[in-house]
């Protein structure tokens, strides 16, 4: 068990292989301020890093052997901070688990004031928003149609915050199963081609294409939804937030929709009201009854 | 007419529509390889416009030439704007092509009134059937109904539409008589109560479905039966109801048909106004006062005849300075302070500036612990509102707190300062609730200054 220590790479990529370590050391009794986690996207290691590891972490001589019972709860949040992109999260996670096993505090994940906790349901809701962003705000282009299965292509460029692409996947899958697509983010790409789900590296924006044919369509839709009566950039912002723009085709819109709005609601309240018009001959119309539309000319007056 | 003009004039023409929630749906997808898209689960808003409103759907009009002259409505007959009219396949093609590039979750279709109720509705319905028979569309379509259609097509609409809505437009039809005359307040209610049926018994077919499909082929979905929520929208500040009379009604739907949800929408400024309509809009933060007064009838167990009574509004008006929560609370300060470590749930509730994420949080905690000040910090709720209101275990309002007179000052802003949040209409707009968002540094100054003093 010794050379599995000093030997094991020590830094954490992903969810499976923090489990694995963390259940190690947590057996065999190493204290979350002995314990050393480095992720694996930051560059700071160096040998002797290993080193210290491998002394600071023996085992204890009598492992203990007792199955420390860690709720679904845990991993579930576990698994979701660990896209997080904080190279911090590996030790903060191994010390809640220290804390709910070996600490004997079983309930602190009801504890939402802890600072452990708040920190760790922080990082969480910053996963799920991110998430939910992702879902929201890819834009496929469609790139053709596959020559042998006559199936629609189509590419989207995305740069989510953290490494949730993997987490992103089970709704592009369900949703578009019937086209052939790929993501592609600064991390990691992904590519469904109807019965299967591949990953390769992140690739630089440039690899996108940039400028759907239906682009145009969407901005007059954007164009024409929006009313400029009710201006509340603040609002916008808050769920639709500046770093996402360069990539939404739509954004490009947005100054010049909140400079014209004040001038076109004023014209709105200036220009001549209409007068209601007499209403038409149509069967349907009058099988509403009489009441319906008779009463306007007798209170304007009001 | 090219598409890019008709888009243009029908979506214009759709979006004094609030309504934009792509929730609730029955959960559904392509993972077989047949059909297009998936539904159910949270919505989601695929863009945001600059009036901070959220685009989910693609909310257009079949056509906006419409044979009613309601007076607040772009699409009257007697309104200007330029006429134009999409075929169903149009439609069909539009929704298709925006879905597959994850611009919408789905299609919100209305019209017109054109030659009849029947024939309207025939229409949309040709939209919707379309979709989802020829092209198998899974994504969520919401279609407005028209309450003097027949109730066969109204099922019909339902059995191919995740929602369906009546407008109520306005809470009397006083109201109606005057600004939208072809409307009647009792056959939208008969038309909404059938719906409510229908929908009723598609839940329980359903859930016979989903026992017997469990038995046989499992994982098949049983099949959609019909629509699982209703929803409409009334026009605020066109007539003169007051929100006492607005929230009764809203009540009275919820209650009495099963509402999703009533949509909140002050009349803002159209091209082409009428005549008969009042020459100033009302300020949109009367509308987002009735959505906080709705979510107290909804969410946090208030009565309608509470937030209601004369007592707790001014003249048949919520506060528009303060929320309707902080309003109620000044104005029954009998019942305060409520201890946070002692008092039951629907008491938390009560408390100004705890929303029901917080309540749950606080629940939580104190069985483990004494909830104290440095607790109610972490929380991140706003500490000027609860704190004249609650005891914990090291803060006690003072008595120049709960009991002062000028109290409510401290909440109300200077109104050369005011800036609304308002007109949050989606499912986060419960936020809006508890939110003080603008908590300047100044306003923190005053947090702890006061805090200090306890």
């Amino acid at each position: 068990m010794e050379r599995a220590v000093g030997n094991s790479d020590f830094r954490i990529h992903d969810f499976a292989t923090w489990r694995t370590r963390a259940r190690f050391l947590l057996h065999t009794g190493v204290a979350p301020a002995e314990a050393i986690w480095e992720d694996s996207e930051s560059s700071e290691q160096d040998l002797f890093a290993n080193l210290a590891v491998t002394q600071t972490e023996q085992p204890d001589a009598a492992a203990d052997t007792q199955q420390w019972l860690i709720s679904a709860e845990f991993l579930r949040l576990a698994e979701t901070v660990s896209c997080h992109r904080d190279p911090m999260r590996w030790s903060l996670l191994y010390r809640v688990l220290w804390r709910l096993t070996r600490g004997g505090e079983k309930h602190l994940l009801k504890l939402s004031t802890d600072n452990d906790i708040r920190r760790l349901q922080g990082m969480a809701k910053q996963i799920s928003r991110d998430l939910h962003k992702m879902h929201a705000f890819v834009r496929f282009q469609k790139t053709g149609d596959c020559a042998e299965t006559g199936r629609e292509q189509f590419v989207a460029w995305f740069e989510p915050d953290h490494f949730i692409v993997r987490f992103a996947a089970p709704f592009f899958r369900k949703r578009f199963t019937s086209m052939d697509w790929s993501i592609l983010t600064p991390d990691e790409c992904m590519h469904w081609r109807g019965s299967k789900l591949s990953f390769t590296d992140g690739v630089p924006r440039e690899q996108a294409p940039s400028g759907g044919e239906l682009d145009d369509l969407w901005r007059t839709y954007y164009r024409s939804i929006f009313n400029p009566s009710r201006l509340k950039l603040q609002a916008m912002q808050s769920e639709m937030p500046k770093k996402y723009w360069k990539n939404l085709p739509e954004a490009e819109l947005i100054e010049e929709l909140t400079a014209e709005a004040n001038n076109r609601r004023d014209a709105m309240i200036t220009r001549q009201a209409v007068e209601p018009k007499p209403r038409p001959k149509n069967a349907y119309l009058e099988s509403l009854g009489e009441g319906a539309g008779a009463g306007v000319e007798d209170e304007r007056s009001l | 007419m090219d598409q890019d003009q008709k888009l243009s004039i029908l979506a214009d023409a759709a979006k004094y529509d609030a309504s934009c929630a792509s929730s609730g749906a029955k959960r559904r997808d392509s993972r077989s390889g047949a059909g297009v898209g998936s539904a159910g689960g949270a919505g989601i808003c695929h863009s945001y416009t600059p009036d901070g409103r959220c685009v989910s759907l693609l909310k257009v009009l079949l056509t906006n030439v419409c044979l009613y002259d309601c007076h607040y409505c772009i699409n009257r007959r007697s309104s200007e704007v330029q006429r134009a009219r999409f075929t169903p396949e149009e439609v069909v093609d539009l929704t298709l092509s925006f879905y597959k590039r994850n611009y919408i979750e789905g299609l919100f279709l209305s019209s017109g009134i054109v030659r009849s109720a029947d024939y309207t509705m025939e229409m949309v319905i040709e939209v919707a059937r379309q979709l989802r028979d020829v092209h198998d569309f899974r994504g969520y379509i919401h279609l407005k109904t028209i309450p003097e259609a027949s109730q066969e097509l109204i099922e019909l609409a339902g059995k191919y539409a995740d929602r369906i809505s009546i407008n109520i437009e306005l809470p009397s039809q006083e109201g109606l008589d005057r600004f939208a005359p072809e409307k009647n307040l009792e056959r939208t209610q008969d038309a909404m109560g059938g719906i409510r049926q229908r929908i009723v018994e598609g839940r329980s077919e359903r859930k016979a479905g989903r026992a017997a499909s469990t038995r046989t082929a499992r994982g098949r979905q049983a099949p959609a039966v019909y629509a699982n929520g209703q929803s409409t929208q009334m026009i605020v500040g066109a007539d003169r109801s007051d929100d006492a009379a607005i929230l009764q009604r809203a009540d009275h739907l919820y209650r009495g048909y099963e509402l999703r949800r009533v949509y909140y929408s002050a009349f803002s400024p159209i091209p082409s106004s009428s005549t008969i309509l009042p020459s100033k809009a009302p300020p949109l933060v009367r509308e987002h006062r009735l959505y906080q007064a709705d979510w107290l009838l909804r969410f946090y167990g208030f009565d309608v005849g509470e937030l209601t009574a004369a007592d707790s509004l001014d003249g048949g008006h919520l506060d528009l300075d303060i929320d309707p929560k902080l309003a109620w609370a000044l104005r029954h300060r009998q019942l305060f302070p409520i201890d946070l470590n002692r008092a039951d749930r629907e008491s938390l509730l009560r408390v100004p500036g705890l929303g029901v994420r917080s309540v749950q949080r606080i629940l939580q905690l104190r069985r483990w612990q004494a909830v104290r000040y440095e607790d109610l910090r972490k929380l991140r709720v706003s500490l000027e509102k609860v704190l004249p209101f609650v005891i914990v275990a090291d803060h006690h309002p003072a008595r120049q707190g709960l009991d002062d007179e000028n109290l409510r000052a401290r909440f109300a802003p200077p109104p050369e300062q005011l800036e609304f949040d308002f007109g949050r209409h989606n499912a986060a707009a419960g936020a809006a609730l508890h939110h003080a968002p603008q908590a300047t540094e100044l306003k923190q100054a005053r947090v702890s200054a006061h805090s200090g003093e306890l």
